[in-house]
């Protein structure tokens, strides 16, 4: 006997193929971004300016220790995410409210200049 | 002593004569130029230099500062006696010039030239006392300056000896006006030493007159003699305005300009010139930046700074780079403020950007301080205490053990100070954050603020009215607390070094408290550079644009330094030099407040 051979009799050729959908799952439309279609001009701007920029991993130590962040939504890690999508405006709008205190700057594991992206993000906006 | 030419003109005296005029042209429509930029308010103080006290106090400091160079004589002797020198000793000779004019051939008086080739025009009919005298003061005025001279060439090969371990780079206009002005002393030597045997010379001239003799007796060599030095002069002031010598007579109106208490307003006009102009790129901003300790940097550093303002080039990126730590601002020896210049550049980099604080308000229940009018101090940490919760944990034992109640103003969340933002240019901002605090403050009734941070410190002192408030930083409040007997401490044998804070000691001006209270507990060593000369950690907000790895090997620099003497532990009063250096440092660093929470009894 041939390994194997002992399957046929259990495979029911004649049952219709489930799909996931019986199982309870969906398949829903995808939420990725394309980084290809994403007009990253300002993010590669900023870049030439502060290379640091590339060498965030969006940790999130910035955003938890904010000043700003009580009063209102600011978040580095946001503004990175956002001008990495092409999201410029959004981006503005996660650090309208920033202090400048350099508290992100100290926390960020990578070392990144965060109060010179900053500011840079913010002198984006205004042409 | 009478006249030997009778028109008392010589051809020679051209290149002297034109460069002279030049000159005075050139500074008369810069000194215009300069007043014409001052605004109405600033012209009406400038007439205050008129005043009898404050012009006293002018020709003082001209003296002191442009003839005697008394700053650099106290940074270093031979560097100092090397400018006072050329300085006072071409001064006097000038003056004696004139004074000899007057005497003996008051005729000529008010010729340019004359005074400067007075012993060519002279010649001596008798051996008179009065006239030796002043030959006699006049080679000794001149001993002095070659002797400088002799100096200036040994410091252009071997600095270090001076005090000077870099200097600037040398551009064509400063090499022509630096050889020209090497020249000029030793050819007036030689110079007059031809006229020694006929209008008189003293030990100097009368000398090298006799050593040259078979040269000096040759009358077809004296006029290429007297060409050759009037040529060096002529030559000195037309390279003048291209070349760093400039600062020699713009000091005098800067000095005029500080007097009259007037401030640099823009990036290049009025006050800003006269600093650009005044700076003699001496190279000592280069050896005090701690920018420089990659060498790559040097170009950041203030000397070249203001280089590229005067040839008005986009200077923008050095202003971002500087950590504000304002070293080359106290060690500068003619007192140019290129602090207060680079923030003047940033606010104009950032003058469309803004913030909007809008959304934040202070008066959200829990950090009302309604209930805090009890408690006398209101402490505030700031946002870089936040950080390093040791600090204020520290504070706050230290303050329980003394039984003083206080509040804590931002537990639970608050605002910056507003410095970052004034010292990155957005002063419209920063003023929106003072308004809020300063409101939080006021009405919590407190009579203290008890201030962790030196740069929350400098801000609340400098740019918040916190009318009868007291602001004291916590290594002040706890010496007086020591002092006053309300803590006790012991002292241990381990030994300390103590980090004076960029804002705290340069900028607020606090150096002996926290030694003091240092020195009760333990055994403070000294630093190689401390104190004024302190060496920035590197973290310093008060630069943009400075990368991670910079700002890393500017603190190791600053570190070695403080370790010199090897002390056990480094000590700071400030959480982000704190933050910085522990990094990098191996052995122990801390607050004040810990090592003093550590050391209550």
């Amino acid at each position: 006997m041939k390994p194997g051979q002992l399957l046929w009799p259990y495979i029911n050729f004649s049952r219709k193929i489930r799909t996931m959908e019986e199982f309870g799952f969906k398949i829903s439309k995808s939420t990725r971004i394309d980084l290809d279609s994403a007009c990253q001009s300002l993010y590669n701007q900023i870049a030439s300016k502060v290379p640091d920029i590339r060498t965030c991993i969006n940790c999130g130590s910035c955003s938890a220790s904010c000043t700003a962040a009580t009063f209102r939504r600011t978040s580095f890690r946001g503004a990175i995410l956002h001008i990495n999508r092409g999201f410029d405006k959004k981006a503005v709008e996660f650090l309208k409210s920033c202090m400048l205190c350099g508290k992100c700057f100290l926390v960020c594991p990578r070392g990144i200049d965060t109060r010179n992206i900053i500011l840079e993000i913010i002198r984006s906006e205004e042409g | 002593m009478k006249e030997r030419l009778v028109f008392g003109y010589d051809p020679f005296v051209l290149p002297f004569l034109t460069g002279m005029i030049f000159i005075i042209g050139y500074l008369l429509v810069g000194t215009i130029r300069i007043i014409i930029c001052l605004n109405g308010r600033e012209r009406k103080r400038l007439l205050t230099i008129f005043h009898p006290a404050t012009a006293f106090r002018i020709v003082k400091d001209i003296f002191a500062d442009c003839l005697l160079h008394i700053k650099i004589f106290k940074r270093n002797v031979l560097l100092g006696y090397m400018h006072a020198s050329i300085a006072f000793g071409w001064f006097m000779l000038i003056v004696l010039g004139h004074i000899e004019v007057m005497l003996f051939t008051p005729q000529r008086n008010g010729i340019l030239y004359y005074p400067i080739f007075f012993r060519y025009f002279v010649m001596e009919t008798e051996q008179t006392l009065r006239g030796s005298f002043y030959f006699f003061v006049m080679d000794l005025c001149l001993l002095i300056v070659l002797s400088g001279i002799g100096l200036a060439i040994y410091k252009r090969f071997k600095s270090h000896r001076l005090g000077m371990k870099r200097t600037t780079k040398l551009r064509l206009g400063d090499n022509i006006a630096l050889y020209s002005l090497w020249l000029i002393f030793p050819l007036r030597l030689l110079a007059e030493s031809f006229t020694a045997d006929i209008s008189g010379g003293s030990f100097l001239t009368k000398g090298i007159n006799s050593l040259l003799h078979s040269f000096v007796s040759n009358p077809s060599n004296i006029s290429m003699v007297w060409w050759a030095y009037s040529s060096a002069l002529g030559l000195f002031f037309f390279a003048l305005p291209f070349s760093r010598y400039m600062h020699i007579p713009t000091e005098i109106l800067l000095i005029a300009l500080r007097h009259a208490k007037i401030e640099a307003t823009s990036l290049r006009d009025g006050y800003s010139e006269a600093e650009i102009y005044s700076c003699s790129r001496c190279g000592i901003c280069i050896d005090a930046c701690p920018m420089t300790f990659n060498n790559q940097d040097v170009k950041f550093t203030s000397v070249y700074y203001i280089r590229l303002l005067r040839r008005r080039e986009n200077a923008s990126v050095p202003a971002g780079m500087c950590l504000m730590c304002n070293k080359c601002v106290e060690l500068c020896p003619v007192g140019i403020d290129s602090t207060a210049i680079k923030l003047i550049n940033r606010e104009i980099l950032n003058k469309r950007i803004s913030f909007d604080y809008t959304p934040v308000n202070l008066s959200d229940p829990e950090i009302n301080l309604a209930e805090a009018g009890k408690a006398k101090l209101l402490y505030y940490g700031g946002c870089m205490t936040a950080l390093t919760p040791s600090v204020s944990f520290s504070i706050f034992k230290i303050l329980e053990k003394a039984g003083i109640e206080y509040i804590h103003m931002d537990k639970e969340n608050t605002i910056c100070c507003g410095r970052p933002l004034l010292l990155s240019g957005n002063l419209k901002d920063a003023k929106e954050l003072i308004s809020k605090n300063r409101k939080l403050i006021l009405d919590s009734g407190c009579q203290t603020l008890l201030v962790s941070c030196p740069i929350c410190y400098k801000m609340f002192t400098e740019e918040y009215d916190l009318k009868n408030i007291r602001v004291v930083h916590h290594s002040v409040y706890i010496n007086e607390l020591i002092n006053n007997g309300e803590i006790s401490v012991k002292k241990s044998a381990d030994s300390c070094v103590y980090h004076d804070p960029c804002e705290l000691g340069r900028g607020s001006g606090i150096y002996d408290q926290p030694r003091s209270v240092l020195e009760s507990i333990m055994d403070l060593k000294e630093a190689p550079e401390e104190k004024r000369e302190s060496i920035c950690c590197g973290g310093s907000l008060g630069s943009i644009a400075l990368s991670y790895n910079n700002r890393k090997e500017i603190a190791k620099g600053s570190l070695n330094n403080l370790m010199r003497y090897s002390p056990d532990i480094l000590v700071t009063s400030c959480p982000l030099c704190l933050r910085t250096f522990s990094s990098v440092n191996e052995k122990r660093t801390a607050d004040i407040a810990q090592v003093v929470y550590e050391h209550m009894i």
